[in-house]
């Protein structure tokens, strides 16, 4: 137990969260990350709409997409969906380790 | 004492005295299903929806586990809220019994209590909310309809309380209250609305740092019922404990303040004792026996036999301290059960008092009668039964038999 973390007597009832939900970086639950192959990426966003976490940006600025891997929890659900497959799941520790 | 409040008798059957008091303390959100024998308590009030007699938003669910997931979601944003249940249906919310107390939601429930299946059984015992004792609900049991009215608008008050904010089971015996007519002394609407006054909501904190008031209000948004891993889960439970501890100084308040304006109290709120003073045996119940009990001790007093009776109508929180005083000097305690916690050497009600005795000064000797189950009839023969046992036990001054079956063909 670190001492950051509060008591009983300091903390909203019934788990009112106190901190904005993007303050939970929850992409280090993630054993697979996704990678892109950029040359078979026509763009089509598809893996946009069905990541459930969001965490797929589409840049209009760059004309491309972006993976958040703060958030990105490694499901897959991109690589499954990608129509071209330029989308692969990787072991996030072998591209660590790289 | 000021005077108290104008009132009208009125013949009502605990059901419908329920339902009267739901229909006077101003509820916003009714979320219920029907089952036997608390259906008059819906009946009864889905009729004062369709007369236009309540404003209340009166909703039909297709099971009692939805039932109470829309009263948690009303209650949240911060409606007061109300429902009614008995057996299978309260076992079927079971789940969300303990979503709604951990989410310090102040949903008020009628119990008409009744047995559980199987062998199918709609009569009265207490197996349905004694199965729900640590479902983190403050559980209160009445003695009668008047008390099964009188509990229902105080119900508001305790479960609303700041220092408590946690749901309030209230239980009635099923038959037994549920569906006897009785001569209820009722108020007139404004009294209970002054009584029950507007829920009040605690303030919490956003994540932006601000103070709001703690519901769900698309103005304020705020997360309610996250996930609590386990470095936060023990912490929400530990206040959960703590509102039960505040529980039991808020219903004494809400007893007496009642009394003031009714002329009516339930002992402190917590126990109510009958001829308990100078009492050598005694018997503690829950709920409706104590009225049958106290005519069996008037008999016994005539006789000169130092009878008492100690009724728990505050089962949880259990009133720790006062059972002990209330028991402090008497001999031989006999606890009656309505339920059966099979395998548990006693009912549920046993085990406590009995842990509660503990740490008396001087220890009674204690034992249990399970009675009443699926609604088989208990008689004040029976009782005094009882209370012949128990004096056996002090002139022998020693227990044979630490539980027994009352009323049981052996």
């Amino acid at each position: 137990m670190t001492s950051r973390e509060k008591s009983w007597k300091e903390i909203a009832p019934a788990g009112v969260c106190s901190k904005s939900s993007t303050g939970f970086k929850t992409g280090d639950w993630k054993t697979y990350m996704p990678v892109r192959d950029p040359a078979k990426c026509t763009r089509c966003l598809t893996c946009v709409l069905f990541c459930p976490d969001g965490a797929i940006l589409w840049r209009p600025e760059k004309g491309d997409i972006e993976f958040d891997y703060s958030y990105c929890k490694g499901c897959g659900i991109c690589a499954n969906e990608c129509p071209t497959k330029a989308i692969t799941m990787k072991l996030e520790q072998e591209l660590v380790s790289k | 004492m000021k005077s108290t409040a104008k009132q009208e008798v009125l013949a009502l059957s605990g059901d419908e005295a329920v339902a009267y008091a739901a229909k006077q303390s101003d509820v916003d959100v009714v979320a219920a299903y029907p089952i036997t024998p608390q259906t008059i308590i819906v009946e009864k009030f889905s009729e004062y929806v369709a007369n236009g007699e309540v404003q209340t938003e009166f909703i039909c669910t297709e099971s009692e586990h939805s039932a109470l997931t829309a009263c948690l979601a009303a209650s949240a944003t911060g409606a007061r809220t109300f429902t009614a249940s008995a057996s299978a249906g309260l076992a079927l919310m079971h789940e969300m019994l303990f979503v709604t107390s951990g989410s310090r939601a102040p949903v008020v429930m009628a119990i008409a209590n009744r047995a559980l299946s199987a062998p199918l059984n709609i009569h009265g015992d207490q197996s349905d909310s004694m199965a729900e004792r640590d479902s983190g609900w403050i559980q209160i049991y009445v003695e009668n309809a008047q008390e099964a009215y009188d509990s229902v608008i105080q119900a508001f008050r305790i479960a609303e309380d700041l220092q408590v904010l946690l749901p309030v089971i209230v239980g009635l015996d099923g038959f037994t209250l549920s569906h006897t007519l009785e001569n209820v002394k009722a108020f007139s609407d404004d009294v209970v609305q002054r009584f029950v006054g507007t829920r009040q909501l605690a303030s919490v904190l956003t994540h932006e740092g601000k103070s709001v008031p703690f519901r769900l209000d698309p103005e304020n948004p705020m997360t309610m019922g996250p996930i609590a891993l386990p470095n936060y889960y023990f912490e929400f439970k530990r206040q959960q404990e703590e509102a039960m501890k505040n529980a039991l100084a808020v219903i004494q308040r809400v007893n007496s303040e009642f009394a003031e304006v009714s002329g009516r109290s339930y002992g402190n709120g917590l126990v109510d004792a009958y001829c308990l003073e100078d009492a050598e045996v005694a018997v503690l119940c829950v709920g409706s026996t104590a009225g049958t009990l106290k005519t069996v001790v008037d008999a016994l007093r005539q006789e000169g036999v130092k009878a008492g009776l100690l009724r728990l109508r505050t089962f949880r929180p259990l009133p720790v301290e006062e059972i002990r005083s209330a028991l402090a000097n008497v001999k031989a305690v006999a606890v009656m059960d309505k339920s059966m916690s099979f395998g548990g050497n006693g009912g549920a009600v046993f085990h406590e008092v009995r842990h509660v005795l503990y740490d008396a000064e001087a220890h009674p000797f204690v034992v249990n009668y399970i009675y009443g189950l699926g609604g088989r009839d208990t008689s004040p023969r029976e009782l005094r039964g009882i209370y012949e046992d128990l004096q056996r036990i002090l002139k022998a001054q020693c227990v044979e038999m630490i539980v027994q079956y009352l009323g049981l063909r052996e």
